[in-house]
């Protein structure tokens, strides 16, 4: 499917990856702001040609410096979302996605009614009519995705997809790209900094950090053995695994139940919980978070000016607090402790 | 004292300076008396008269034709120049940029001397082309553009450069990753996004051509009804008809300001 062998170097980043991505599977690729994902990707789509390497997509090579092959962007079978989307300001929602249509000589009419289709089919009928300007960021998410699909790409390619989403909205529209990215065949790359978002739409990780990739697997492989601080990192984010057990209750293998703030996505779920978001201890906690259980220190590990600790109980997680609150519950291994996390801080997807 | 929380503030202007205020009344006052003084000086009466005259008449046909087909060329030329010198990079371009940039700061009598050497009757081109077809563009109404369009294209290419380069070029990324030829992209993207920057140039432009003088008499001369703009048949009348002259200069700023008032909301900011 996609093989790219890329060397390019841009400003002081020296970017140099080997990424190959399967039909049908999702990749994504994480590293920190300033990795070169961005950069990579471009090289992708054909907008920044590489200075060595080799770029092929359905046997077909893209960009190969050695046989001075590149192919034009325009006659690439890419469909690429950008952050912030760039939908065209003075198009409407349809002629943005009907763009592409034209683009390859549709008649406007059939362009259009095409367009529609798509629209339709993204739960977007009601804003055909309107401006980017007036869409909310979730709609014009969506747009952009109609827009980058309705030319029939064999790879569809995610900058930052939900980077310029507010918290709120982002949940959901995380959940909803998932469901849509799901309805396409070909291969999909995503590119992220947020390991929440890698993980709940990546089949595959792909880790890159300073111009390198660092670790590649998929995302249980990942998170059990980082290869790098960034990795370990992102080993922090617990993932629990549970069924629907009520409208907004996750049941877990254990038994115990945890109340998340939005309707499951379906009847098996996982959750991905930062362990910045969990609250330890002495005593039972009263007031706000309704999720709260009783739970053991297995371990516990300074890391820089952050302490974590792994907790066994009902709850499988590890939780990161400051030095000053390890002091001041006296945590040590054995410690028994409560545990508690708001509803919001859950993040759930279909597993 | 009452608590401010929740009185509502009221928009206060800044207090100027020392003397800034006084300053600025000066600058206004300096762009205003003359026209106060042309107004004043305005034979009301029988300027319906004074406007019909041929002089009048010619004149203004001839600039309002001039100046919209020098703008024309200019656009046609102009943005495609704009373009270049926004988005690619080529030896020479600084260059490029410096010579376009000339006319602005050239004399204008200087630049219809330079039109002459290129495209008089003895011109480097104009020779041999003259010799050839018996085509002589001096002294003619093509002359009149040819001065208008040498003397007004720089403000434009330097408005839209400057507008194309402020647009986000990751919008014609877009259109390419979408199958957008590069025809297709620089029309349905560039441009559109451009716009402002289009409109703003082209009236600068414009103005510019209308206003035309020291190029205009140097290159095409001052025949009436041929290449006698108005602003040559203002000067030409203040000699010998001082109300014509007067009408003249109403026709020219009603006529500036019927084309700038529209557009103001667009190049003036507010």
């Amino acid at each position: 499917m996609l093989s790219a062998v890329i060397e390019v170097a841009v400003g002081n980043l020296r970017l140099e990856v080997d990424l190959e991505v399967d039909e049908g599977e999702v990749v994504a690729l994480l590293g920190p702001n300033g990795a070169g994902k961005t950069t990579a990707l471009r090289a992708i789509a054909g907008l920044r040609p590489i200075d060595d390497g080799r770029i092929e997509l359905d046997g077909c090579v893209l960009d190969h410096p050695a046989t001075a092959t590149f192919v034009a962007t325009s006659r690439r079978p890419i469909g690429v979302v950008f952050q912030d989307y760039l939908l065209f300001p003075r198009l409407s929602a349809l002629d943005n996605v009907a763009f592409g249509l034209r683009a390859r000589g549709r008649p406007r009419a059939d362009a259009r009614a095409e367009a529609q289709r798509w629209l339709d089919r993204l739960g977007l009928a009601d804003v055909a009519g309107a401006r980017p300007r007036s869409l909310s960021g979730g709609q014009a998410q969506r747009v952009a995705l109609a827009r980058a699909l309705a030319t029939d790409p064999r790879l569809l390619l995610l900058d930052e997809p939900l980077a310029a989403l507010d918290a709120g909205t982002r949940l959901w529209v995380r959940t909803e790209l998932r469901r849509h990215l799901a309805t396409f065949d070909g291969a999909r790359l995503l590119v992220t900094h947020d390991p929440v978002d890698a993980l709940v739409l990546a089949d595959r990780l792909v880790i890159l950090e300073d111009g390198r990739i660092t670790q590649t697997g998929v995302p249980a492989e990942v998170t059990a053995r980082p290869a790098s601080r960034y990795a370990a990192q992102l080993v922090g984010i617990n993932l629990l695994h549970g069924v629907a057990a009520g409208e907004r209750t996750v049941r877990l293998g254990t038994g115990t139940e945890l109340t998340v703030a939005d309707p499951l996505p379906g009847p098996e779920v996982a959750i991905a919980l930062r362990p910045q978001a969990i609250a330890l201890h002495r005593h039972r906690p009263d007031g706000s978070p309704r999720n709260s259980w009783a739970a053991t220190v297995s371990e516990v590990e300074a890391d820089r000016d952050r302490v974590r600790v792994t907790l066994a109980g009902p709850v499988p997680a590890t939780a990161e607090i400051t030095p000053a609150a390890v002091a001041e519950l006296d945590l040590v291994a054995g410690t028994p402790v409560w545990a508690s996390v708001k509803a919001v801080d859950l993040t759930t997807y279909q597993r | 004292m009452k608590p401010r929380v929740g009185q509502r503030r009221r928009p206060r202007s800044a207090r100027a300076p020392w003397l800034i205020g006084p300053l600025a009344a000066l600058a206004v006052a300096y762009i205003a008396v003359p026209f106060v003084a042309l107004l004043q000086r305005a034979p009301w009466t029988n300027l319906g008269e004074a406007v019909r005259q041929p002089v009048v008449t010619d004149a203004l046909r001839l600039s309002l034709v001039t100046a919209f087909a020098a703008t024309g060329f200019s656009l046609l030329v102009g943005i495609p120049l704009a373009w270049v010198l926004a988005r690619t990079r080529f030896p020479g371009r600084s260059a490029t940029r410096a010579l376009i940039t000339l006319p602005m700061v050239l004399p204008p009598v200087v630049g219809g001397a330079a039109l002459l050497f290129a495209f008089g009757r003895q011109g480097m081109l104009g020779g041999p082309v003259a010799t050839a077809t018996g085509f002589l563009l001096p002294f003619s109404v093509w002359g009149v553009v040819a001065a208008n369009t040498f003397v007004a294209m720089p403000f434009l290419v330097v408005t839209v450069e400057a507008g194309l380069r402020a647009a986000d070029a990751r919008y014609e990324d877009a259109a390419a990753t979408l199958g957008a030829s590069r025809g297709m992209i620089f029309w349905r993207v560039t441009v559109p996004h451009a716009a402002p920057s289009i409109i703003a140039g082209a009236v600068l432009c414009w103005a510019r051509a209308l206003g035309e003088f020291g190029a205009t008499v140097t290159f095409a001369g001052n025949l009436q009804g041929r290449t006698q703009t108005m602003p040559l048949a203002v000067f030409l009348a203040l000699e010998t008809d001082r109300e014509a002259a007067i009408a003249l200069s109403l026709v020219l700023i009603a006529v500036s300001l019927a084309v700038l008032l529209p557009l103001r909301d667009r190049w003036l900011g507010t």
